[in-house]
């Protein structure tokens, strides 16, 4: 069963379409990177796959209509929606009282295990922590719950670089196994690009480019040309080009990689700069949105 | 889903899962973050009897006052301070049980934290239901308990004074059967929070709906609706309604006759059956129900604000 299934999903508010027409197919035991720029539409499909919101079109998660059936569903569905909606007069000894008197997934051991490593007291309250603590404290109470499908939109927003690493680290190394899923939003692109297994760009709420990340590996290069060869290298159609201290560098599509290494230094390129790419040139749109 | 049934499927859904209680997890998280249910009473009956001790340090002077008057007038004047006490306490909870209506699903997606309480298996209608709790059984529960604790430290203080000025403490207490008075607070208590319940209603209807400013929109409307009436008709209708809303229960619930001056047994002030035979009692319980489930309905798909 897939995790996500989404056929011709859409949504609307007001006269702004913020979801036109998405097909979504996400097999369990990923971690999908979804990128977009600010308004693209990625929290609106979080929000509908979260039961969060109704929406038009078919949506399966785990099986289930999650507009319907959100009390049910997010017992196998954990989401952290940004670093700041953990009520803040609540304790910590309160929050994983609660969770373990609600949620029948809910390891409390393995919360305490983890906070014990943190500096976080269980007296403290949630306005007492820094956003970095707070951060750990909802981390510790989503790893403790045996979910298979984990959302994370913007987790890390507003965090150092520190509490950032942290997280992701503790995130793949203490929780992540191929039986759970993982699908997360963020702006700080590059430093999730190692722990995908999949990634997709959103743009005006469709769906841009979708792929795994061997595909993206294989399929896109970045050539730092040599000056000159420049218009030779051009003739093999980049799909952006930029100039970086004076010399182009080329970023190809489903390119000839040896025909490539005669024009200059070939990389697998960041998503960022992808990201970038596909998003400033009209051609990139319609070449990703073949794929 | 049914709030038993939640727990029943969670029950039965996988062998690693733990048996929970949503319905009385929820109630605990709302009394965590609303202690005011509890302190603003127990302040309230701080001050009482920090009144009620002054007033014994005059006992001497009282108790001669009193033999002055007839058995029913002393009866009363040294009732007086309980009753005092109980109102007191009593609109204590009233003006928390408003403001906590007000707030509890307005709140909780101000401060976005319903995408936490959202992130969980707990039902919109458990959760509402769980804050509905607040007003109708928690609240009542805790005022009961406060008001008797405080009738009981003033009976105490009260003897133990009258004694030590070598008076007899029988008065004290043939003036306020404690456990009478209790029985009538219990009916009382249940008439005027059943009397309430589309009041509370409404402010929990308001609060899931309100994008802000939610106290306006709690008061406003019906003020509004009455002086409208008002102007347009020249009738008092709506203000009537709202009146008997606010006060009907006392003459619904309770047979009173204020020219008596007869001291008669506090349980045959209560009109329990006529209570039961008010349209108003069933029309409000009705009027509650359908705000209660506009509020489940809205928390569903209301987002942060």
């Amino acid at each position: 069963m897939a995790c996500i299934e989404a056929h011709g999903l859409r949504k609307s508010f007001g006269t702004t379409t913020a979801l036109d027409g998405i097909d979504l197919n996400v097999e369990g035991g990923r971690i999908l990177g979804l990128i977009g720029p600010n308004g693209a539409g990625k929290s609106t499909l979080l929000n509908a796959v979260l039961g969060l919101i109704p929406y038009e079109g078919d949506l399966k998660v785990l099986g289930q209509n999650p507009w319907d059936s959100r009390d049910h569903l997010m017992r196998d569905v954990c989401f952290i929606a940004d670093v700041a909606v953990l009520p803040r007069w609540m304790r910590v000894w309160q929050a994983l009282d609660y969770v373990a008197g609600v949620h029948p997934r809910f390891d409390r051991a393995r919360a305490e295990a983890f906070l014990a490593k943190t500096q976080i007291k269980k007296k403290s309250k949630v306005r007492e922590l820094s956003k970095g603590m707070v951060t750990q404290l909802h981390l510790a109470l989503i790893m403790a719950i045996d979910a298979k499908l984990l959302v994370l939109d913007e987790p890390t927003l507003g965090l150092d670089l520190l509490y950032r690493k942290q997280f992701y680290d503790t995130l793949l190394n203490d929780y992540f196994d191929h039986s759970r899923t993982i699908i997360v939003t963020t702006h700080q692109v590059e430093e999730i690009q190692q722990i995908l297994t999949d990634m997709m760009f959103i743009n005006n709420g469709r769906i841009v480019l979708d792929c795994s990340m061997e595909d993206f590996e294989t399929r896109y290069a970045e050539l730092t040309v040599r000056p000159e060869q420049v218009a030779e290298a051009r003739n093999l159609k980049p799909i952006n080009e930029r100039q970086v201290l004076g010399r182009s560098i080329m970023l190809f599509d489903r390119a000839d990689r040896e025909k490539l290494a005669m024009l200059g230094e070939v990389r697998t390129p960041s998503i960022a700069d992808l990201f970038v790419a596909v998003m400033t040139d009209k051609t990139g749109q319609t070449q990703g949105a073949a794929a | 889903m049914s709030i038993a049934s939640e727990s029943v499927t969670a029950m039965s859904s996988e062998a690693s899962s733990s048996v929970t209680h949503p319905f009385y997890w929820s109630v605990r998280r709302e009394v965590w973050e609303h202690r005011s249910v509890y302190i603003a009473p127990m302040i309230v009956a701080g001050l009482v009897l920090f009144g009620f001790l002054i007033r014994i340090i005059h006992l001497p002077q009282t108790m001669k006052l009193l033999t002055a008057l007839n058995p029913a007038e002393q009866h009363l004047a040294v009732a007086a301070p309980f009753a005092i006490a109980a109102a007191a306490i009593g609109v204590t909870g009233l003006i928390v049980a408003f403001f906590y209506c007000l707030g509890a699903l307005y709140n909780e997606r101000k401060d976005r934290s319903i995408l936490f309480w959202k992130s969980l298996p707990v039902s919109n209608m458990t959760a509402v239901l769980s804050k509905a709790a607040i007003p109708f059984l928690v609240l009542p529960a805790i005022l009961f308990v406060t008001i008797v604790a405080t009738h009981l430290i003033m009976l105490g203080l009260g003897s133990a004074a009258l004694a030590a000025t070598g008076s007899n403490a029988g008065m004290l207490w043939s003036s306020w059967p404690i456990v009478k008075m209790s029985l009538v607070l219990i009916y009382g208590l249940v008439v005027m929070t059943l009397w309430y319940a589309p009041i509370y209603g409404w402010v929990m209807f308001v609060s899931s709906w309100a994008r802000s400013m939610a106290i306006l929109w709690a008061v406003l409307p019906p003020l509004g609706l009455c002086v409208a009436e008002r102007i347009a008709l020249d009738t008092s209708f709506l203000s009537s309604l709202l009146d008997y809303r606010l006060n009907g229960f006392l003459h619904e619930a309770f047979y009173f006759n204020p020219h008596s001056k007869e001291i008669g047994d506090p349980l045959s002030l209560l009109a329990p059956a006529h209570y039961l035979a008010t349209p108003g009692l069933w029309a409000g319980i009705v009027v509650s129900a359908g705000l209660l489930a506009g509020a489940i309905w809205l928390r569903r798909s209301r987002e942060a604000i």
